[in-house]
């Protein structure tokens, strides 16, 4: 049978096949040859990397090196990837005092610069809503004011970022578990595990997450040394990114940057679980409210009216 | 089966002046997809029209609808399968071959999305994290592979068995035929969970998207398969009843009138209650602010209601109207599903933010390219089997 067919092969049909597959061969080459300028390109070892999770002290202290190395070649700056765990009987909680914020982004911009955010494009953990008195529908808010329209006393601000939800919506939704939530309560990215789907992204109700959209353009003035890798290292192309309450210094016994710039004092942290912590004391006497709660992510950032 | 494969790469050599000009065409089409794709992989997806604030755009929109499409095929093989319909077992395979392309363009388009194309081996059980079963996209990645093979399984086994001048043996392939009938309406299940699980989206979050997600491709899809049938047969390349036909077009106006209840119903709960999740509709319709995607929601209303009209009126006999018909209702559901159903979710963004999306020329560039390369897929896949297919039994 296919012998048969085989014979009625004509020779022009044959020969226009063999010069479509050979032109279209090297069409294809052409067609990829973009990728010789490629903005990044994984090395082996990144490549092969495992899961945070996964990684054994002797990996981390390997793979720590070899990122300080990168930065150091990138930057010119002798950089330190720390690993802080989550302390035990610790978690952390954020209240944030409507009262008080003035929305002047001090928060936003230290953010910026402690956790080594891309500049250009700019990326902001932080993001202040300025609400008309009155109301807190958040699709009546401004959110791209000029500098000189904070304080605003017909107004008042919010401002928003990761909400490190006890029930989150982008940990559940994660296909590689890339993003989860630590004993402590902080939930983070494993950079060289994400894969990119952004699904978190249309998962989040805070829009908190970011994503690499290109590769970060951070200069040498601008790259804070001190760095964790769950946190504010440099991250990649194609990745997602999140406030992390700057674990690299939470976990080392200080604030957070957005609530050490404060001018006002809206910003308090502080560990939950410690009867005696601020933020305890807060939630305790103060009339407090979380974000969207009817969707019962149980944020562990919550706002608060007070003086 | 050499003798098999051999026979299908020859057959797909064997063709007329507007067979390699169309095969070329594609060709050179997906080509150039696949260059729009390099300069993404290259420069990341900031080359894209896509922000923090619409994080998906075209590529998940026309891997909604295409979907859609592939879960159809299976409304050609009910009937065939199902009902013992003789003439429909002869043009069945062809539209579980268009599943099989529908699937490839779905795969490529998820994974053209992707921030890290080279870091896909995570989602690998065993070597890498596969979050199942929390994430729904992992459900998605099974059930999408899970279909592509059975439809594999059926085409190869029956087009196979033809070959060699057999019957295909029942036993040996209408279980999975079942299997594959049961698989098609998960496929679009689970995507449609995907996004009516996230309770931060109200856009999304509506029990109703899975049973619109049905109506509507059992729409498009065998619209998709008339102007299919209706090409070949006309070309002289197959010959069948033209009762299947009418047949189709039972099953495409049934489906159409089920997805204009579907969205009715919809757009009902939503705007009489007026509760502030209506921004997300009120503003796709163009009543709240300025909207870019108001136009095209638009249109696709009107083709998808006046291609019910026509086929509710007498003029549905007319082949004519029937290819109209059918051209209307793939544009129109598309624009439902994709700029209609994928992007007004995400405007306004969670915090209230009114940012537009406009995909750049590079991303639809992508988008055209995976479509010619599963029309191409398709043109030689069908060219493959035809001859099979019109082969006298032994």
């Amino acid at each position: 049978m296919a012998k048969q067919e085989k014979n009625t092969l004509s020779r022009r049909d044959f020969v226009t096949g063999a010069a479509v597959t050979l032109a279209s061969a090297s069409a294809g080459a052409a067609a990829l040859s973009p990728l010789m300028d490629a903005e990044e390109i994984p090395t082996a070892e990144e490549f092969l990397q495992k899961h945070y999770r996964e990684l054994t002290p002797a990996d981390k202290k390997e793979i720590f090196q070899r990122i300080e190395e990168e930065i150091e070649k990138q930057y010119g700056v002798k950089a330190t990837v720390d690993d802080p765990p989550p302390l035990d009987g610790v978690e952390f909680a954020y209240v944030l005092n409507i009262g008080r914020c003035i929305g002047c982004r001090r928060c936003v911009y230290a953010c910026m610069e402690e956790n080594n955010l891309s500049r250009d494009p700019q990326i902001q953990y932080i993001r202040v809503l300025k609400l008309k008195k009155g109301s807190i529908d958040l699709d009546t808010a401004i959110h791209d004011y000029p500098a000189n329209e904070a304080a605003d006393p017909d107004y008042f601000y919010m401002p928003v970022q990761c909400q490190h939800c006890r029930n989150a919506p982008c940990v559940k939704v994660c296909p590689v578990k890339a993003t989860w939530m630590e004993k402590d309560g902080i939930v983070v990215v494993d950079y060289n595990w994400c894969i990119g789907c952004r699904y978190c992204e249309a998962a989040c109700p805070y829009h908190a997450r970011r994503f690499n959209w290109t590769r970060p353009g951070l200069s040498r003035e601008d790259l804070n040394p001190d760095m964790a890798y769950l946190s504010n290292r440099p991250r990649m192309l194609g990745v997602m990114e999140k406030c992390t309450f700057c674990l690299q210094r939470t976990r080392k016994g200080r604030y957070p940057a957005c609530l050490e710039v404060c001018p006002t004092g809206a910003r308090k942290f502080g560990n939950l679980r410690d009867p005696d912590s601020e933020v305890r004391r807060i939630l305790e006497n103060e009339r407090v409210f979380v974000l969207k709660q009817s969707l019962g992510t149980l944020p562990k950032f919550y706002y608060v009216f007070a003086k | 089966m050499i003798d098999f494969f051999l026979h299908g790469f020859i057959s797909t050599f064997r063709g007329s002046r507007p067979y390699w000009l169309w095969i070329t065409f594609l060709l050179a089409v997906a080509l150039v997809g696949l260059n729009g794709w390099a300069v993404q992989l290259a420069h990341g997806l900031g080359t894209t029209g896509m922000s923090d604030e619409v994080s998906w755009g075209m590529y998940i929109a026309n891997f909604v609808f295409l979907v859609g499409m592939a879960a159809a095929a299976v409304m050609m093989v009910i009937p065939a399968y199902i009902f013992k319909d003789r003439e429909m077992h002869k043009i069945v395979i062809l539209s579980e071959l268009f599943a099989i392309a529908a699937m490839v363009m779905c795969i490529l388009f998820v994974v053209i999305d992707l921030g890290r194309p080279d870091r896909i081996w995570h989602m690998v059980p065993g070597i890498g994290f596969f979050h199942f079963p929390g994430s729904m996209l992992t459900w998605d990645v099974l059930v999408l592979n899970g279909y592509l093979l059975l439809n594999l399984y059926v085409c190869f086994y029956v087009l196979y068995t033809t070959f060699q001048g057999k019957h295909p043996r029942e036993k040996l392939y209408l279980p999975v035929v079942f299997i594959a009938i049961a698989w098609a309406f998960s496929i679009h299940t689970t995507t449609a969970f995907l996004f009516q699980g996230l309770g931060g989206r109200p856009f999304w979050n509506s029990g109703l998207i899975a049973p619109r997600f049905l109506a509507s491709a059992f729409a498009a899809g065998p619209a998709f398969m008339i102007l299919v049938f209706l090409f070949l047969k006309r070309t002289g390349s197959l010959d069948f009843d033209n009762r299947v036909i009418d047949r189709i077009r039972v099953i495409v106006t049934i489906s159409l009138l089920i997805n204009i209840f579907f969205a009715g119903s919809e757009l009902f709960a939503e705007f009489y209650s007026d509760s502030k999740h209506v921004i997300h509709f009120s503003h796709l319709f163009g009543l709240h602010g300025k909207s870019l995607l108001a136009p095209w929601i638009w249109s696709a209303l009107a083709l998808n209601v006046s291609a019910a009209i026509l086929l509710l009126s007498p003029l549905r006999r007319s082949q004519g109207v029937l290819i109209a018909c059918c051209l209307m209702i793939i544009v129109g559901i598309w624009i439902e599903k994709g700029l209609g159903f994928v992007i007004p979710a995400f405007i306004p963004s969670t915090l209230g933010d009114f940012v537009q999306y406009v995909p750049t020329l590079n991303e639809l560039r992508i988008c055209i390219g995976v479509w010619a390369f599963g029309l191409l897929l398709y043109s030689l896949m069908l060219k493959g089997a035809l001859p099979i297919i019109n082969q006298k039994p032994k």
